[in-house]
């Protein structure tokens, strides 16, 4: 039995201890926007923000989880897709299959949190999720187009 | 959790988790099935609701390509529709069983989504549109010829009447389709052609899309798998004691002889349990099987006597004999895997008298058959529902393996509901692997520089020999030959060689090959155009101006060769440090071609800047999305390039994870500029055919960087410092 606060909600599961947060999420929570990917912290579809810090959920045992902690995923990134990363993402057209995209939205959501003026340098150091669509060049213009809505 | 805006179909899919799954019968036609009841179906294809909502049927597979969106985009064009009150549904291969294959083929690959359903699509558009009109003028009674119809609203200038689509569907529904309708020349196009965006978007960034990954269903218990490993090995047994008594697992089977699954509660369970199993096995007769020896192989076929002749003109044997100048090069192209993000999976009910499937596949049809074949069932008792792709690339149209497996292990366990969900590591070891090929080339330059003769010598593993082998023409895989035909509309080599062989030493390791995005293309290209540029040096010629040379008579692809090439500046001086290749190809029925920037630095790190690229795809349906593709090809085409392979150690795959299989990142991704050359007079592929322009155009460009010639992928941790 471990607690945890996901989404500004509490909530009790009862999983084995090494269970991943990442299944925890999906299997547990039942919310299904945080992917599966590679289970082995390489790819990034899992991405999501423990305590505003964009990590991948898949190595993430829950034992090493507090209450305290607080996890957001997706679904809890903004009501009805509003955050300016999500609008910037439609208004850029970036997905394609989108399977990546919770994840790369995440993470984008943390650097520009943590830099709210990130250069193409920037932007590739942190934003190291694999796309297999390859909507890379989408994904930067528009982190860019974000943060610059974000900073107003 | 915020309240999320599904999308229409993320709806349907929800509605089917709580009725335990869309209806499959088959004398329910799909408005009913749909819960729109009331909604007439116009045709096949067309259903307006009364609301003035148009509800398009695709029987093609939308997996990020954005054909779902250009299809769509045909069909209201057609109609005259207002696209903003468009919506797509997937018919199921059952339906269109039922109904005589209305819907056409489902199979979603070789870059034929649009172009092999245009012309069905765009007539099922037009009659609809014929008959709504007919209605609408059979009510005012005047003749259908004087009504008009914009943006779904019909009008009748001289009686100053206007109508909408939805209030006349019903009766015309129930009028008889014409038989003959006109297709609007496309210069008239006021929605396809256009850069619209991709419907369904909203899901993919909110979380809410549903992925056959994502599936739910009431009473569903989750399945892990391993399969034996070793290519051609065998599972001799295996020991679950441990396993059986791991919380939440249901039940252990094995099936196929030599898979086990778990089945359990939540699938990380069933994944831990199968992790406690111990296995053990037989490696069968390749069990020393190692890339050393696969490549030994192929290098035998490289000289061998016999090979199948793919094309050939003139007599290359003088040729070579007779030449100024003979040059020779042999390249390799290692096994690549699809790396789809999300990893295979399908869920499956099975009962002694239904089966229903859920999944994601490129070619529902086909997962229909495996799934009625596995389930010992009449077609007519089974169906798949089409859920969202997490990447295709092929993979999911190779084969329904997943399907199969899933239907086994369900067939175990009578009307329960289980998901069967790949580990990745699981996916990476039973791939449908592009495969591995060599090619030595052999080139004769007269006095003056101009190819007069060009052997081409390809070995290694067929595609169709394992997947396909009654598409084989008298054992020969035309597909090996792909780009490099002497003529037909699908890939015809754009040079003139006067004296050429292409031939094909067929050598199949036991590894199952599958259509990986581009196919055959990626290595052809790679082969013949870095080889050109190869003559080309060697001639002291431009390699720019040595193939226009031998492109007279190859205008399309002479006019993507030049666009990219203007656009570059080819022929004045690069910024510092910057250096330049080329390449041409054409595949998939559309013309392409690239010009790489890259530099290299006193290190010997490759940095690809920019890449220019044209495509003729004759038809641009919908720009935007073509653009997406020519990017996205691009991330996908250069991994073999920079760092993806495959390789085989005692009988098995060594890469099990991205770890091993890096994947292109942000960082390595060059900046695309795109020219979309559409001459309107045919119609070409999209998803796949700027693929195989971008590896030879950097390749090229390092040789200019360095002069070596890299002929060996990937690059990897082969030197790149100026020599
Ligand atoms: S699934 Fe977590 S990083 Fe890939
Ligand atoms: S959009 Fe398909 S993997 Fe990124």
């Amino acid at each position: 039995m471990a607690k945890i606060n996901i989404n500004g909600r509490v909530v009790d599961v009862t999983v084995e201890p090494d269970t991943p947060l990442l299944w925890v999420i999906r299997e547990q929570i039942g919310l299904t926007g945080t992917k599966y990917g590679c289970g082995v912290a390489q790819c990034g579809s899992c991405t999501v923000h423990v305590d505003g810090v964009a990590t991948r959920s898949c190595a993430l045992p829950i034992s090493a989880m507090t209450e305290a902690q607080k996890i957001v995923t997706i679904e809890g990134l903004s009501p009805n897709s509003s955050h300016a990363l999500q609008k910037a993402w439609l208004a850029n057209d970036v997905p394609q299959c989108g399977y990546c995209q919770s994840g790369q939205i995440m993470a984008a959501a943390a650097l520009i949190a943590q830099t709210p003026n990130p250069t193409d340098a920037d932007i590739e150091r942190e934003m190291t999720n694999i796309c297999r669509c390859g909507t890379y060049n989408r994904i930067k213009t528009a982190i860019k187009q974000a943060a610059s809505a974000a900073r107003g | 959790m915020n309240a999320i805006d599904l999308s229409r179909r993320n709806f349907l899919v929800s509605a089917g988790a709580a009725t335990g799954g869309l209806s499959l019968g088959f004398h329910v036609t799909l408005g009913e099935a749909t819960g729109q009841g009331v909604s007439p179906e116009v045709n096949a294809w067309v259903v307006i609701r009364p609301d003035d909502k148009i509800v398009v049927r695709v029987g093609r597979q939308e997996m990020g390509q954005g054909t779902l969106t250009g299809l769509a985009q045909l069909v209201a064009e057609e109609l005259d529709a207002d696209w903003s009150k468009i919506e797509t549904e997937y018919p199921t291969p059952g339906q269109n069983v039922a109904r005589k294959r209305v819907w056409g083929d489902f199979a979603t690959s070789g870059s034929r989504g649009i172009r092999n359903s245009q012309d069905a699509m765009r007539k099922g558009g037009a009659t609809a549109r014929a008959m709504l009109v007919q209605a609408a003028a059979n009510e005012w009674k005047v003749a259908a010829s004087e009504c008009s119809v914009d943006k779904g609203v019909i009008s009748h200038k001289g009686s100053n009447r206007s109508t909408t689509f939805g209030k006349v569907a019903q009766a015309a529904a129930k009028l008889e389709a014409p038989a003959d309708v006109k297709l609007k020349d496309p210069k008239d196009w006021k929605i396809a052609g256009k850069p619209l965006l991709r419907l369904y978007q909203d899901g993919k960034v909110n979380g809410a899309q549903v992925y056959s990954i994502d599936f739910k269903i009431d009473g569903m218990l989750n399945a892990a798998i391993r399969d034996c490993p070793y290519w051609g090995g065998s599972l001799k047994s295996f020991d679950a004691s441990a396993a059986e008594k791991m919380p939440g697992v249901k039940k252990i089977v094995r099936i196929d002889k030599n898979a086990v699954a778990v089945v359990a509660d939540t699938w990380w369970r069933a994944k831990t349990a199968l992790e406690a199993i111990k296995f053990d096995y037989d490696p069968g007769p390749h069990g020393k099987l190692d890339t050393a020896g696969i490549n030994a192989m192929l290098d035998e076929g490289l000289t061998a006597k016999e090979a199948f002749v793919g094309n050939q003109s003139g007599d290359v044997e003088k040729a070579l004999a007779g030449a100024a100048k003979k040059i020779e090069a042999t390249y390799t192209f290692p096994y690549q895997h699809h790396a789809t993000m999300e990893t295979m999976n399908a869920t499956a009910r099975w009962t002694a008298d239904k089966c229903e499937v859920w999944t994601s596949s490129q070619n529902a049809e086909a997962a229909l058959a495996t799934a009625s074949q596995a389930a010992g069932l009449p077609l007519d008792k089974c169906d798949v529902v089409r859920m969202d792709l997490g990447g295709g690339f092929g993979r999911r149209a190779t084969s329904q393996d997943y399907v199969r497996q899933a239907v086994l292990i369900a067939k175990e366990m009578p009307g329960t509901p289980i998901k069967l969900i790949w580990s990745r590591e699981e996916d990476m070891l039973h791939g449908c692997y592009h495969p591995t090929t060599k090619c030595k080339l052999t080139g004769a330059l007269d006095k003056d520089g101009n190819l007069v003769g060009l052997h081409m010598r390809i070995s290694g593993q067929s595609i169709l020999a394992t997947i396909r082998p009654e598409a084989l023409d008298k054992g020969r895989d035309m597909a090996t030959f792909q780009g490099l035909n002497a003529g037909g509309a699908e890939g015809k080599l754009g040079y003139t060689i006067p004296n050429l062989l292409v031939d094909h030493a067929m050598r199949n390791p036991p590894l199952r090959p599958g259509f990986w995005r581009g196919v055959n293309n990626n290595q052809n290209a790679i082969y013949l155009e870095c080889f050109v540029d190869e003559l080309a040096h060697a001639a002291g010629v431009d390699p720019l101006e040595f193939r226009r040379r031998m492109m007279k008579e190859h205008p399309k692809h002479l006019a993507v060769l030049n666009a990219v090439a203007e656009k570059a500046n080819w022929g004045k001086p690069a910024p510092a440090g910057i250096y330049r290749g080329l390449c041409q190809h054409m595949g998939y029925g559309s013309y392409v071609a690239a010009c790489a920037e890259i530099s290299i630095n006193a290190q010997g790190t490759l940095k690809i800047h920019r890449i220019i690229a044209a495509t003729n795809c004759g038809h641009a349906v919908n720009p935007a999305q073509i653009e997406r593709q020519i990017e996205g090809s691009f991330a996908y085409g250069l991994g073999p390039l920079l760092m993806q392979e495959i390789t085989v150690k005692d009988g098995k795959v060594v890469e099990e994870n991205f770890d091993t299989y890096p994947i292109l990142r942000m960082a390595e991704m060059p900046s695309v500029e795109s020219i979309i050359a559409p001459t309107n007079d045919f119609w070409g592929g999209v998803g796949e055919p700027t693929i195989f322009a971008a590896a030879p155009a950097v390749l090229n460009a390092i040789f200019a960087a360095t002069g070596k010639r890299i002929r060996t992928l990937p690059i990897g941790a082969q030197d790149l410092r100026r020599a």
